[in-house]
């Protein structure tokens, strides 16, 4: 039996066609179809339901330790609302989870984890959390992403907040018009400017039906979460990366605290950005035209030899061709480097392409000079 | 339009001149699959048996294959699919994706007509 977010019954009103993800009967598209919410999240904005997202609190005199612990970030400098992009590592240098991480305070986080990692990590944080620590689980709050250009002029006319002193990736709690308590914070997965939105889980269909009666809002399927964040080479996580690929092939040593040597599975991170690694993730564009899939395999197009597989693929709307990302041999991970996907026996021109595939339009994450 | 036949996999097939079948995708399978990106066509003369993928479908969601219930050879194939897949939707005239000239016409008797294809979709829908 599928688990239902507290919007279910919203996605049935909008004609949501619904589909099993993570273990949840999601949306999967609404009446007009993929390629249309696609193109207005680019345009205008769209809300998406993650409240099968896991909110998490870690609160306590020991929870920047721990957090330093579980990832190899590093949040001592990080200031009160800024929120980070980071990854949780297993013994073996793997990536147990990607997730967002929000210093509220010195001393409390909210992390926000994906759906179908959410008993995984729970068990994982619980089984590494120190004394010191206390960790809630926050199963009685919804999650709305609102995407899209449109997203801050929205926020002014349905809920008079002025949101445009507020940087990317930082949060602030907030009242809705009706005076409840949000988190809203300034960040999303599909590379335009946008809020994701935590508010109690009773309070979510009246947000999304507040949402939804402003003329610039639509509702948006994981479908089209899926095809805008894939145009942006963001990770999805299962496929791009898994308890298997390190941080460092994933092209996300970024992430990583300078201070920070003392996470779970440091020796072989650090090991892999130290000595290098064998294989790294890129992005893929086919120059021809088709559609490559997860699980493809990438050939060098000059010895057709394998170099390696596709972990995520389909049709970009904003290119109308064929992206994807996937691992390939180190050596072969150059921008530019001429491939072949191999698609049911049917060789596909592609190349190695810079991430993202079409420029980010989200804000600048520096705070305005006073 | 008796000639119409359709199967299980919701294909459409057209009978022309008496042994060519035109092949296309029913608005059933246009309607599955959404918004449509890219075909893959059959190489020109080649031989397919009843049951063959012969062809792909490619949306934004996913990809289908197109099998064949007929055996035969591919004698035409719709080029103007490969610069605008969703013609595919717009009429059986502009949206078949390629004609196979039939070495066994008695497979026809397996293919359902409208009245039965439309029986079928009702009991898929239980």
């Amino acid at each position: 039996m599928s688990k239902q977010t507290p919007l279910y019954q919203a996605h049935l009103d909008s004609g949501a066609k619904m589909g099993p993800f993570a273990g949840y009967d999601m949306p999967l598209y609404y009446n007009e179809g993929v390629m249309a919410e696609h193109e207005w999240v680019r345009e205008h904005a769209g809300i998406f339901d993650v409240s099968h997202m896991g909110q998490v609190i870690l609160s306590g005199e020991n929870a920047m330790a721990f957090l330093e612990r579980i990832t190899p970030s590093s949040f001592g400098k990080l200031p009160d609302g800024r929120a980070k992009y980071t990854v949780m590592t297993n013994e073996k240098g793997g990536i147990v989870d990607d997730l967002i991480v929000t210093r509220m305070a010195s001393d409390q986080f909210f992390a926000v984890i994906n759906a179908g990692c959410k008993d995984k990590d729970i068990a994982w944080m619980r089984e590494h959390l120190p004394s010191g620590v206390d960790m809630q689980v926050l199963d009685d709050r919804a999650l709305v992403a609102l995407q899209g250009g449109a997203a801050e002029s929205v926020m002014r006319d349905l809920f008079g907040m002025d949101l445009s002193e507020i940087p990317y990736m930082w949060l602030i709690e907030a009242s809705l018009h009706d005076g409840t308590e949000a988190y809203v914070s300034r960040l999303g997965y599909t590379g335009e400017d946008g809020f994701e939105i935590s508010v109690p889980a009773d309070k979510a269909r009246m947000l999304w039906d507040k949402l939804l009666s402003h003329d610039k809002v639509k509702p948006i399927g994981l479908a089209a979460r899926d095809s805008l964040r894939l145009e942006m080479g963001y990770c999805l996580y299962g496929h791009d990366i898994d308890d298997t690929t390190s941080p460092i092939e994933a092209g996300l040593g970024w992430v990583m605290g300078k201070e920070n040597t003392g996470f779970i599975g440091a020796g072989h991170v650090l090991g892999h950005k130290e000595d290098g690694v064998d294989r790294a993730r890129v992005g893929i564009r086919l120059t021809e035209k088709g559609v490559a899939r997860e699980g493809v395999d990438i050939l060098d197009a000059q010895t057709m030899e394998k170099i390696g597989t596709l972990t995520s693929g389909g049709f970009s709307p904003s290119l109308k061709g064929g992206v994807g990302q996937g691992y390939v041999q180190k050596d072969k991970a150059e921008i530019g480097t001429k491939v072949f996907v191999n698609v049911r026996g049917r060789n596909i021109a592609a190349e190695v392409a810079d991430m993202p595939f079409i420029p980010a339009r989200t804000k600048s994450m520096k705070k305005k000079a006073a | 339009m008796s000639d119409m036949k359709y199967t299980k996999d919701h294909e459409w097939i057209k009978i022309e001149d008496g042994n060519v079948a035109v092949i296309g995708i029913t608005e059933f399978a246009q309607d599955a699959l959404g918004d449509l990106v890219f075909v893959e066509l059959p190489e020109m003369g080649a031989s397919v048996s009843k049951g063959d993928d012969f062809a792909v479908v490619e949306s934004v969601k996913t990809a289908a294959e197109v099998y064949t219930p007929v055996t035969g050879e591919v004698v035409a194939i719709n080029d103007n699919l490969e610069g605008d897949a969703e013609l595919i939707k717009k009429s059986i005239e502009e949206g078949w994706i390629a004609k196979i000239k039939m070495t066994d016409e008695s497979e026809i008797a397996d293919l359902m007509d409208r009245a039965a294809y439309d029986k079928f979709l009702a009991e898929q829908d239980h």
